[in-house]
């Protein structure tokens, strides 16, 4: 082999270099044919989570795309919390929260909670968790039903001093063998809804440019 | 011939030389995705189309790669169409790959692909290379599937749930359920019931492969008793 070439380093090396040429064509080609796809995949995707909790026809701005951020850690979770803001004719309709429960049986759990204006929930869904199969999964939407045990509750329904599990007085069911996935959630929604009481009104305004500019027309 | 014939080669990559119940080769996908019978599918499909195209690449420059650079070429060769494949999948099974997620980037890191490309697609031509990679990747697909099928139903008591995140929604009504009854085995989904299930799936070859030289031996003591063979 060596004898091929006097300089065998070098034309290893160029071979090398033009295979990576290749590899990086074909990455990059099909990165730009998928490209517009995948953006698209991935806002369907969220629309319909939104959607599963804000119902597409109580709203009629683009939810995905109007959002802020805010922090509250204590309350929220995560240092930063994005919040989407769905409405009808400019008017608030509900408010998803992408809360993060801090104290999970293993790991942090993502949550969205959507609160309507009336301070109801308009329910709650599982992002992502690293619970026990079997045992704490229970909270995934596809495991069971006890994630809808949220849908239009609020602070005053139970009264604040029942938005616990049953075993600790409260409300809300915990699961046989997993107590703490339940009970850490549980906390991070009434925390959600305590900063929605706080806060909720000032998460609406500014409006984004576009539903501001929008509202101002004549026939808004 | 008949040892190097495409029914040898086929025979080979599905049973007598399994990536994954022989070679023991792509542990880490095999271990961590097996929790359902649709994943271990998914995944298995994944990387035998990486397979495919990984050692046809290989095959077809295998008179211009240098030796010295050769493990870093296959290595950019398989790490490009896992990068595409990725693309791919993202693209067009978007909710398959939000559940295979992080498992589809690290069949880069399944040894039985640059395995087959070092042993077999560099010294061989290209049908023959192509035959290789389908029944590798498949024997791989096959092995995923029945660890998954297996956890599966032992863990939670379904077989192909979410068997529409891949064929569409006519294919919901594949779900088997065992009934409201069974409440799953929960080590069978932990990833301890990987090894176990593997394990498990090991023993079954071995006892089904035991059984053929007995019947043979036992078949030519019979011949041997009667008169000569035909040897």
């Amino acid at each position: 082999m060596a004898r091929l070439s006097r300089q065998p380093v070098i034309a290893a090396a160029l071979l090398l270099a033009l295979f990576a040429v290749a590899g990086t064509t074909l990455v990059a080609l099909t990165e730009q044919q998928t490209r517009e796809r995948i953006a698209d995949n991935q806002l369907q995707a969220l629309l319909g989570s939104l959607h599963a909790l804000v119902p597409a026809e109580t709203i009629d701005n683009d939810i995905a795309n109007d959002s802020v951020t805010v922090s509250d850690p204590t309350r929220l979770g995560g240092a930063e919390t994005l919040v989407y803001l769905g409405r009808k004719a400019g008017r608030p309709v509900a408010a998803v929260f992408t809360s993060m429960v801090p104290d999970g049986y293993s790991g942090p759990i993502r949550l969205l909670v959507a609160v309507r204006t009336d301070g109801t929930l308009g329910g709650v869904r599982v992002v992502s968790h690293k619970e026990t199969p079997g045992l704490g999964d229970k909270i995934e939407e596809r495991k069971g039903d006890w994630i809808h045990g949220f849908l239009g509750k609020s602070l005053t329904n139970p009264g604040i001093e029942r938005w616990k599990v049953k075993r600790d007085g409260g409300d809300f069911d915990q699961f046989t063998g997993a107590t703490i996935t339940p009970r850490s959630i549980v906390k991070a929604v009434k925390n959600t809804l305590l900063y929605y009481r706080d806060h909720g009104d000032g998460l609406f305004r500014p409006a984004p440019r576009g539903t501001q500019t929008d509202r101002r027309e004549p026939h808004g | 011939m008949a040892e190097t014939g495409y029914g040898k080669l086929i025979k080979d990559g599905l049973w007598s030389n399994n990536q994954a119940l022989v070679a023991l080769l792509g542990l880490c996908p095999l271990l961590a995705v097996t929790n359902t019978a649709v994943n271990g599918l998914g995944l298995g499909l994944a990387t035998t189309l990486v397979l495919v195209l990984s050692n046809t690449t290989v095959s077809l420059i295998r008179n211009l790669v240098r030796e010295e650079v050769r493990l870093p070429i296959f290595v950019l060769v398989i790490a490009s169409f896992v990068t595409a494949v990725e693309l791919a999948m993202n693209a067009f099974f978007h909710d398959l790959y939000k559940i295979l997620g992080i498992f589809i980037p690290l069949i880069v890191t399944n040894c039985a692909i640059i395995g087959r490309a070092e042993a077999f697609a560099s010294k061989n031509s290209l049908p023959r290379a192509l035959t290789d990679g389908l029944a590798m990747g498949l024997g791989f697909t096959l092995a995923l599937f029945t660890l998954g099928a297996l956890r599966e139903l032992l863990g939670m008591g379904t077989l192909f749930s979410q068997a529409d995140l891949m064929f569409g929604e006519g294919a919901r009504g594949l779900t088997l359920e065992m009934g409201e009854a069974y409440h799953g085995m929960l080590l069978a989904i932990l990833p301890p019931g990987a090894f176990l299930g593997l394990g498990l799936l090991i023993a079954l070859k071995n006892l089904l492969d035991g059984r053929r030289p007995a019947l043979k031996r036992g078949a030519d003591a019979r011949a041997e008793a009667t008169g000569p063979g035909e040897g």
